[in-house]
């Protein structure tokens, strides 16, 4: 019988190690990008708010990526299991008109600022959508390799650089995504930056800024996740690609890497929070004190601590202050800085979403060319 | 008779009319893969057969067998040395190793070695065939093997990105770190998702393995009706392209209350490897004896006892092989657990999933690394077992 013995006691120990722990306790299921940002709001405001309440088990899902999918799904399935979610700002009008986001009052769920303004006064005109609750301002910028930079030409500080290949030969990295590379080409095109959506919305105008693409075709490696650039800059694969600030950041200060910011033409966008609508009373409690604590005056700046990214609380920009562990001052780091802020766009949000179907149809029909 | 115990074929100095095309030819296909490196294929593939059609000659005609060795010692200095000149210490391991491998075929091809090992009456055309088959099936295994193998010292890198660098090329020992290693048994994310994967695979085994052992069990009896059509939809999860089952089973498993459980995902994975346990013991049923399980019952077992005492040892090697199938099969499945589980269940895999997509960090790497040991020591050790078992049986049967 000795088979047998050993065959029911491995099948006894097995199970009874995979059952424990098996059942959680008050679970707050928080779902983000991954990465040197979710490690920031962690920092910031996940291991505050574990201090405070240790009852509640933090739980992180890096799936904001997929969000907008995963959410309809979920309501689909009648089975909600995120709690709070960090979508960029289009994300959450999409989800918000679609009713998968909660809509939020902002003077009641979430903190004044410590100014004494109110919530609504304290995000100002960043609360783009009723259902959402901004964290950050991020751009998508440009670096480059600075020890790449041809002898004789000065280190590009210009958009139009980018499409100057015989200045700066090289390999670009673009964003395999129409937003942004639009509006840059048609900027580098000749048309003014306060008509650029106008032209953009016309036959012509798309047709210009893909003509004007098509210059630097062949040069250009696309990417789609935030850490290919920094990848692709790293080995030297390119010249200057786009990417997110925060990444650029991170491979300049933290990674040491030979390469600098350019920040002409930064495009703005705001990243943030949303509660899935439908959520059971105990969980949606649970939520909004989180939210309620994660998102005011002190915390926001605090994440500036960790990554580049600006708070998108008025209030929280004095409160911006050094590195947690480079000590350097974190305000020239930010997007909105002044001196980096000099010719910038704000993502349009009304414009895309008109368009994105329309545009995002040809950009990829002219990548498959 | 094996052939190779015996020189049977006379070797003796081709003409050079022979040798020195074969070599330079070698020469130029690697002088193509050092010319691209420094800028000309042209030139490396001209450089390439010269230097290789007159470094053959030299070593065979001139030095010949009496001086083989400081003929081919030469041959590695000379590369080494050249390998240097183009690109430092990497260079002069690449060149040394290349200057080895040529001194040796220079002498293998002029000298007729290459039929030394072979029987005599073979044709040209015949043993070209003997040693193409053999560049294949390498060719093939490097094809198999080089990806895995390209990430073990990249696991090392001491910086945050999937590239050598410098310093890991010069042999620095600056560029290597086991930080991405600390990173994966500090970070509190790697050890979660490493304790989900280790609580659910082994949970997820013994179910598949009971479930399936059972069934192919059942299956082979002959009075089973719709055998075959029972067999194929217990099969299926192995068929249907996995996005199709996790997508059905996100929507069935939210209803009944599953979807983003703990026992949610051991089923899921569980029905993964149910066909794998039913396909390894089905083909081990089918040597097994059924008068042995009739003789049982004669001597008074009841079928419990029968199965454990008399079939279960003789199929164990099934067994255990479908087991362990399925247990890599729980243990390096993302698709499925991605839509079952929800983020309390985040296995190892998924973890490598996001971490590649969002942050290319090289901990994935080390993880990677490790995940081979693992699975070379999991394959090793199953596999000593069934020999010994195997010779167990063997000598004492029954």
């Amino acid at each position: 019988m000795k088979l047998t013995k050993t065959l029911m006691t491995t099948t006894a120990l097995t199970v009874a190690a995979g059952m424990a722990h098996a059942e959680m306790a008050d679970s707050l299921t928080l779902v983000s990008w991954g990465g040197a940002y979710q490690a920031s709001q962690t920092k910031a405001y996940a291991d505050p708010y574990k201090e405070m309440h240790p009852e509640v088990e933090i739980v992180w899902d890096e799936s904001s990526n997929e969000a907008v999918a995963k959410l309809r799904a979920m309501n689909e399935a009648g089975n909600i299991t995120w709690d709070v979610v960090d979508v960029v700002a289009s994300d959450a009008i999409r989800l918000c008109d679609e009713g998968l986001a909660m809509e939020i009052d902002p003077d009641e769920m979430l903190a004044e600022g410590d100014d004494g303004s109110s919530a609504e006064d304290d995000f100002g005109d960043l609360l783009v959508s009723d259902c959402f609750i901004p964290q950050i301002v991020y751009s998508t910028t440009f670096g480059y390799r600075t020890d790449m930079v041809p002898e004789g030409a000065g280190a590009p500080d210009d958009i139009c650089d980018v499409f100057d290949t015989e200045t700066y030969p090289g390999k670009r990295s673009l964003e395999k995504r129409p937003i942004n590379n639009m509006e840059w080409a048609l900027l580098c095109d000749g048309v003014a930056k306060d008509e650029v959506y106008d032209v953009l919305g016309t036959e012509e105008g798309q047709e210009r800024a893909l003509a004007k693409l098509d210059t630097i075709k062949d040069d250009v490696i696309w990417w789609s996740a935030g850490a290919d650039t920094p990848q692709l800059l790293a080995d030297g694969e390119v010249f200057m690609g786009s990417t997110y600030n925060g990444r650029l950041f991170s491979v300049i200060e933290e990674q040491k890497q030979p390469v600098a910011m350019m920040w002409d033409a930064q495009v703005f966008d705001l990243d943030g929070w949303i509660i899935p609508s439908g959520l059971p009373e105990d969980r949606l409690a649970r939520a909004l004190d989180f939210i309620m604590f994660a998102t005011d005056t002190q915390r926001l700046a605090d994440q500036a601590k960790y990554i580049s990214y600006g708070p998108a609380r008025h209030s929280s920009a004095p409160l911006v202050g050094k590195h947690a562990d480079l000590g350097i001052e974190m305000g020239p780091h930010m997007p909105t800085d002044p001196a980096n802020a000099k010719n910038t766009f704000l993502y349009n949000y009304e414009f895309w979403a008109d368009y994105r179907d329309d545009i995002d149809a040809k950009f990829q029909a002219w990548l498959a060319k | 008779m094996v052939a190779s115990d015996i020189v049977i074929t006379e070797t003796g100095r081709k003409p050079a009319g022979f040798y020195v095309p074969v070599v330079a030819a070698a020469g130029a296909f690697f002088g193509v893969f050092v010319g691209a490196a420094n800028g000309s294929t042209l030139m490396g593939l001209l450089g390439g057969a010269v230097i290789l059609a007159v470094l053959a000659f030299v070593l065979v005609d001139v030095l010949g067998t009496g001086q083989e060795k400081a003929g081919r010692w030469g041959s590695i200095a000379l590369f080494a040395v050249a390998g240097m000149l183009l690109g430092g210490v990497p260079g002069l391991v690449v060149g040394g190793l290349a200057g080895w491998f040529f001194g040796w075929f220079a002498y293998w091809v002029g000298f007729n070695r290459y039929r030394a090992k072979l029987v005599p009456y073979l044709t040209s055309g015949q043993v070209l065939w003997y040693y193409t088959f053999r560049v294949i099936c390498g060719v093939i295994f490097f094809f198999l093997i080089a990806p895995i193998v390209v990430v073990m010292p990249l696991s090392f890198n001491a910086e945050n990105f999937f590239t050598f660098t410098p310093e890991m090329l010069r042999f620095d020992p600056e560029g290597y770190s086991f930080k991405h290693y600390r990173d994966f048994f500090n970070n509190p994310d790697w050890q979660q998702a490493l304790w989900n994967s280790v609580r659910i695979a082994p949970v997820a085994t013994i179910l598949s393995v009971s479930f399936g052992t059972l069934a192919a069990i059942g299956l082979s009896q002959p009075h089973v009706p719709f055998r075959r059509a029972i067999m194929a939809i217990l099969i299926s999860p192995m068929i249907v392209p996995l996005i199709i089952s996790a997508a059905g089973m996100y929507f069935f498993y939210s209803r009944l209350g599953l979807q983003g459980t703990y026992w949610g995902v051991v089923l899921a994975h569980a029905v993964l490897g149910i066909p794998f346990v039913i396909i390894t013991v089905t083909a081990t049923l089918v040597g097994f004896d059924r008068s042995l399980t009739r003789a049982a019952a004669n001597m008074g077992a009841n079928p419990v006892t029968t199965f454990f005492r008399v079939q279960m040892p003789l199929i164990l090697p099934g067994v255990i092989s479908g087991g362990l199938f399925a247990f890599i099969t729980s243990f390096d499945e993302v698709v499925v657990v991605l839509f079952v589980g929800s983020a309390g269940q985040k296995t190892l895999p998924w973890q490598m999933f996001t971490g590649l997509r969002e942050q290319i960090s090289p901990t994935i790497l080390a993880v990677a690394t490790i995940l081979v040991g693992i699975s070379i020591a999991l394959l090793t050790t199953v596999e000593l077992l069934r020999r010994r078992s195997e010779r167990l049986r063997g000598m004492s049967p029954g």
